[in-house]
């Protein structure tokens, strides 16, 4: 099944990159045919960390398979259980109460500013910069911990339940929010300072792994990938869930569709995510945190679909419900698998170095890709 | 490519300066960054001596908990296990006998309660589902063990000491959290 390491009839060299290699994040294998330093092919294998969730999850009901989601994209943990409260919802037609509404999209919000702040400490790390790693994991630690204090955990937040959330806000959790946007606006510049305006990453970055706006869309890019290169694919925008359609924020896009346009990407997002966050703390409403829904949740017979945009890109639940309280059959669109089939496309002719920053600024989260 | 929700805004890439551009510069200021926060205060915490506190709805560690004369809360009525998604949780009822109801509230009790902590995922939906507010997931975590066994929680680690009997021992294990 896999090419051994060696050097094929043309006299090209084959390694492996992965599966124990830091610079993938995980357990991604890549199978790269080099000519010399120049990449002829990448070829991504993958199954190092399948298990099997949506088999598990037709034998889970509709309350428990949630929290099975938390470990498939665990950066946007909180994002992935919103997509399937939102399917759930859907099917039940269900109506969410405002106050849970705000709740889920702050949420969504910190969550998606935690995910790119790792983001970049890690791809800093793969460019050889150490220090970015921990400017990115103080921020991000400010959000764990307001994630800990109102869900009750620091990573796998279980915080959605089907109609709304599992339990109300911390007392704090508005003071504590605006503090950290407080902190966020007075560190962000040393970002810029440390890493965005460096020439020596500049040069790594721009025009390294350009993806173009076609290609973007026939390989099914979504996300921050799909946007650097000019696509808008932006699933807040496009098809709102939530208060989304309420506040006012700008879609970020580049159309140089290099490693740098998606590095740029990210930095306005969480730019734009502080945004959203500012114009829903002060106006949450008060009410009811969850709907009453019934004990064992069944599903009316039928097909039901609900993407969300993760801080990958859209993430898709497909439930379909033969009318138990457990799913006939599950799939998860993830964003991940889709971004990552492009490597290929985006660094051939290209060094092994250029791999890494490319691979970089694809954000991969393999156990999101695997399932 | 034109955006087709004609809502999207398209940030401009501005040019580099001059100072910029220089190679060494850049170094420098990155320096500058890094060295500033030597004399910052420190954003981390010396973890096994310094421990941060938990809000209540940490979800750590389960407990199963006692009333306030010291009687077992827990019926053994298997909501918990049912709604556990890991199937972490099992239990053996068994009947109160005459006399024993300084031991347990109801008539019903769990002889046998054994939660796999290694299969345990905490979402805490074991708390949600009890009837009887017996099980509670406390602010310990970060268990060890010499032996995969010995994850095997059974009623004698999960149990809080008795309010009545054993009371310097919860009043310990309360200052703990």
């Amino acid at each position: 099944m896999f090419e051994e390491v060696g050097t094929t009839t043309e006299g090209d060299l084959i390694i492996n990159l992965g599966p124990q290699h830091p610079a993938t994040h995980g357990v991604l294998h890549l199978v790269i045919t080099l000519n010399g330093e120049i990449i002829k092919k990448v070829e991504p294998h993958l199954g190092y960390i399948h298990r099997s969730i949506e088999k598990m999850t037709e034998s889970l009901s509709y309350r428990q398979f949630i929290y099975v989601t938390s470990r498939m994209d665990y950066l946007s943990a909180h994002i992935n259980n919103h997509a399937c409260a939102l399917c759930v919802e859907k099917a039940l037609q269900l109506e969410v109460p405002q106050r849970a509404q705000y709740i889920r999209v702050i949420m969504d919000e910190l969550t998606r500013i935690a995910s790119h702040e790792l983001w970049w400490g890690a791809m800093a790390m793969d460019l050889g910069a150490f220090t970015p790693f921990f400017h990115a994991f103080r921020e991000r630690e400010k959000i764990n911990e307001i994630m800990e204090e109102t869900c009750g955990a620091r990573l796998t937040m279980n915080y959605m339940v089907p109609g709304g959330v599992m339990v109300d806000l911390h007392p704090d959790f508005q003071k504590k929010v605006k503090a950290f946007i407080q902190q966020y606006k007075a560190k962000i510049h040393e970002y810029d300072e440390l890493v965005t305006g460096n020439i020596i990453f500049q040069n790594r970055m721009k025009g390294i792994g350009y993806l173009s706006a076609e290609d973007a869309i026939s390989y099914g890019c979504t996300g921050p990938v799909a946007r650097g290169s000019g696509v808008a694919s932006d699933i807040r925008k496009i098809a709102p869930y939530d208060v989304y359609d309420k506040v006012e924020f700008d879609e970020v896009l580049q159309t140089e569709g290099d490693s740098f346009a998606r590095y740029m990407i990210r930095i306005q997002e969480m730019h734009q995510s502080i945004k959203i966050i500012g114009q829903l703390i002060d106006t949450i409403p008060d009410g009811n945190f969850q709907a009453k829904t019934k004990a064992v949740i069944k599903l009316p017979k039928g097909e039901f679909y609900q993407r969300v945009e993760t801080a990958r890109g859209e993430l898709g639940v497909y439930i379909v419900s033969e009318g138990a309280a457990q799913p006939y059959r599950i799939k998860y669109r993830s964003p991940g698998f889709s971004n990552l089939s492009a490597l290929d496309h985006m660094v051939r002719g290209h060094k092994i170095g250029d791999l890494i920053a490319a691979m970089g600024t694809l954000d991969l989260v393999i156990p999101d890709i695997d399932r | 490519m034109q955006a087709l929700t004609n809502r999207a805004k398209e940030v401009d890439r501005r040019q580099m300066t001059f100072l910029e551009s220089i190679y060494l510069w850049n170094i420098f200021k990155g320096m500058i960054v890094t060295f500033k926060h030597l004399f910052k205060k420190r954003p981390t915490i010396q973890y096994p001596e310094q421990q941060r506190t938990f809000s209540p709805v940490f979800r750590g560690l389960h407990v199963l908990n006692r009333d306030e004369e010291g009687r077992e809360r827990c019926t053994a009525c298997g909501l918990c296990a049912v709604a556990c998604p890991a199937e972490a949780i099992t239990m053996e009822a068994a009947e109160r006998l005459p006399g024993e109801e300084n031991l347990y509230r109801e008539e019903k009790y769990a002889a046998r309660y054994e939660i796999n902590m290694l299969r345990c995922i905490f979402c805490g939906l074991c708390e949600e589902a009890c009837p009887k507010d017996a099980i509670y997931l406390s602010e310990t975590f970060a268990p060890a063990n010499y032996n995969r066994r010995g994850f095997v929680y059974g009623k004698q680690d999960l149990l809080i000491p008795n309010p009545k009997t054993e009371a310097p021992e919860l009043a310990k294990a309360k200052g703990i959290h």
